[in-house]
């Protein structure tokens, strides 16, 4: 948990950041959306200390980030930057190995370390641990990046849009990739983006920067439905929010209970971690009214009718 | 329709006709170059004594008829390969056969002139002789350029000519030719004299590395100082070698007068003090600016994520930034070695020892041999050095940065 208390950063009479005050819960996806110049990058560099707060503080488990050198502070939090900062001059695996080696780790167990992370990332250990940088595509390069992160297993990650110099269709393998790493690792994790889909997508809860100042911070949807400024009802967008409504919540969590004589599955079926923006495409598509909800077995969850799908994108 | 002919450029076919086919145009310039030095200068000059002008001599006139009948085969052989062949192996094959030749002719030439047990006559190459030489060299280096050979075959190269020259020395083989003569004479000056050279030059260097590092970091990291220290640095360049000596030889000396322990370590208004000090002047900008230019060139992502995972400063620098910026840093220590090299020869006007001291001697009293006796190991040390250097530069630019 990374706790931010009134948090500031002046460079002469501008204000960067402006008392900024948030919680960031354990195991979870905080995404900081905001233009550029709305000081998130700032709030996010002041938490390991790159910037230095003007006053304010951050506790990082109840611990003060003052409280020791910044330089041992940051060796306990991942960091990846755009454009991912991988060391041109050495290899994948030594890339990987750079916090633990910081932090004294004996080779054997940087070495097992390296060819797990390796692993969880789908990059085979034995291609790609002797690769340069320059030799990887960038995508493969940005996965290096979040996997010299999360190295030394820190409890917290600070990533600076970390998928801003990906096309379109890497990213979005990328951002999948991250929910997938964050449910394995259970890593607290903090984001930075100027792109609000990637908000929407990635934050299990989303604050709202602009100026400097903090202007909402709250669950997606409730930034949908309730936003808080004429700004956040500007950035979440008035003819998409519907949309953005229904690409928040899952099959699963909306299905209706099967009637009992309905075991039987026909027509659509979908998997219970599909959004309701997928099922309803897929059945105007179809032109289907109906679609059977299954579990990762094939097990019959649940139903979903179009006139339910279209129930959970109304404002609340 | 038709268009003037005189318009339309040539075809193809017929420019190439004009330009002789097949016929290398660097080879047939040095063929031409080659010839006229053997056919219109003299090969060697047979002198009486060290000092006395000499009288031109051919090649026929100083080999025996069958002797100079071989030497003129295997140069016109030399010449069909240099205008005909493409194989840049053999050319270079050519071009050492040739430099051999040319060697083995004077070194035959030294020993038909000179009467057994002489020491005062003197047998010089001549001017026919040093453009051969220059137009072989010229052919075996582009041979060597278009081979491109990898760091370590220009090294191996290097040492393989180093060492052939060496043998031939030892087994005297040019015992007779003037400048060996020179060196038979000061062989002791000789080893004194390299051995300043030597120190003088990487001295120098040393120093000036320990100072423009942190000097270079300083202009990185600081941008206001880089102008200033820069200016100052590239106003030191401006000041020719001999006036910076002058300049130094007052505050050192007055030093030496009143400050006893100065005197007590060598420093004086002469001598290698005012040598050494004006070469690290100069040897500063090249590093510095290299300094710069190098962590200039490291990406700023680079360096956030060393601080942001947990680098201090100094691992950062040391073992990113610095590792990152070394082919550029190498090239600027390359830079200055190379120049030291030649320099530390001017230095032996004030005193300060090395080759220069056979250069400047040989020109007070008229002895080109002695001239050569000094400036021909300061270019063999200063192609060596950036051969070295070079092949260290480009080993280090493998290493992906």
């Amino acid at each position: 948990m990374i706790v931010i208390e009134s948090l500031t950063k002046r460079y002469g009479s501008t204000t960067a950041v402006d008392a900024v005050s948030m919680t960031v819960e354990r195991n979870s996806i905080t995404v900081i959306v905001g233009t550029s110049g709305s000081g998130k990058s700032t709030l996010l560099r002041m938490i390991n200390r790159l910037i230095e707060p003007t006053s304010g503080r951050v506790l990082i488990e109840g611990r003060d980030t003052e409280s020791e050198p910044a330089h041992q502070l940051r060796r306990r939090i991942g960091y990846v930057i755009q454009g991912h900062g991988l060391f041109p001059h050495r290899t994948v695996a030594e890339n990987i190995g750079t916090v633990p080696r910081l932090l004294g780790w004996d080779a054997s167990r940087i070495r097992a370390r390296v060819a797990q992370l390796l692993e969880a990332l789908q990059l085979d250990p034995a291609l790609y641990s002797g690769k340069y940088p320059h030799q990887l595509s960038g995508g493969q390069q940005q996965r290096v990046g979040v996997a010299r992160a999360l190295a030394a297993e820190p409890a917290v990650l600070l990533m600076d849009e970390p998928f801003g110099a990906l096309d379109p269709i890497i990213r979005g393998k990328a951002q999948d990739d991250l929910l997938d790493i964050q449910r394995k690792f259970g890593t607290t994790i903090l984001l930075v983006t100027h792109d609000i889909d990637e908000a929407f997508r990635l934050g299990d809860r989303v604050a709202v920067m602009s100026e400097g100042r903090l202007i909402q911070y709250d669950r997606p949807e409730v930034l949908l439905t309730h936003p808080a400024d004429p700004l956040v009802a500007r950035m979440t967008g008035s003819t998409e929010r519907a949309m953005r409504l229904l690409s928040l919540a899952t099959a699963g969590e909306a299905a209706l209970p099967l009637a009992p004589n309905e075991a039987a599955t026909s027509g659509l079926v979908v998997p219970t971690s599909a959004s309701l923006r997928e099922v309803l495409s897929e059945l105007l598509w179809r032109g289907s009214e109906c679609a059977t909800v299954v579990d990762r077995d094939g097990t019959p969850q649940g139903r979903l009718t179009l006139a339910a799908i279209l129930a959970h994108g109304r404002s609340r | 329709m038709s268009t003037p002919g005189f318009l339309l450029p040539r075809p193809a076919s017929e420019r190439d006709a004009a330009a002789l086919p097949g016929v290398d145009r660097l080879g047939a310039l040095l063929v031409l170059v080659g010839a006229a030095g053997l056919v219109l200068l003299p090969f060697v000059y047979f002198k009486a004594n060290r000092i006395v002008p000499g009288d031109p001599l051919g090649l026929a006139q100083v080999l025996p008829a069958w002797a100079a009948l071989g030497f003129r085969a295997t140069l016109a052989a030399v010449a069909a390969v240099a205008l005909l062949a493409a194989n840049a192996p053999l050319r270079l094959a050519a071009g050492l056969a040739g430099i051999v030749a040319i060697a083995m002719a004077l070194a035959a030439a030294a020993n038909a002139l000179t009467p057994p047990h002489d020491l005062v006559v003197r047998v010089a190459p001549g001017a026919g002789f040093w453009l051969l030489l220059a137009a072989l060299a010229l052919l075996a280096t582009d041979a060597i350029t278009r081979m491109r050979p990898g760091p370590g075959a220009r090294v191996l190269l290097l040492i393989a000519f180093l060492g052939a020259a060496g043998l031939t020395f030892a087994h005297g083989t040019f015992d007779n030719v003037s400048v060996m003569r020179e060196y038979a004479v000061n062989a002791s000056a000789f080893k004194v004299a390299a051995r300043q050279h030597i120190l003088l030059s990487l001295g120098s260097l040393g120093a000036a590395v320990i100072v423009s590092l942190p000097l270079g970091i300083a202009c990185h990291r600081m941008p206001r100082l880089r102008p200033g220290i820069l200016g100052a640095l590239n106003i030191i360049q401006t000041i020719p070698s001999i006036a910076l000596f002058g300049i130094l030889m007052a505050p050192l000396g007055a030093l030496a007068a009143h400050v006893p322990l100065a005197a007590s370590v060598g420093i004086r208004g002469i001598g290698a003090a005012p040598a050494v000090v004006a070469l690290f002047l100069y040897s500063l900008l090249p590093i510095v600016a290299n300094t710069a230019a190098g962590l200039e060139r490291v990406s700023p992502a680079t360096v956030e994520a060393a601080l942001g995972m947990g680098m201090t400063r100094w691992q950062t620098l040391t073992s990113v930034e610095l590792v990152l910026a070394l082919p550029v840093i190498i090239t600027g220590i390359r830079i200055v070695l190379v120049q030291n090299i030649g320099l530390v020869t001017v230095a032996a006007l004030i005193g300060g020892g090395g080759f220069g001291t056979f250069v400047f001697g040989g020109i007070g009293q008229a002895a080109t041999d002695l001239v050569l006796l000094g400036a021909i190991p300061t270019v063999v040390l200063a192609f060596s050095a950036a051969v070295l250097l070079d092949a260290l530069v480009e080993l280090l630019d493998r290493v992906p940065r």
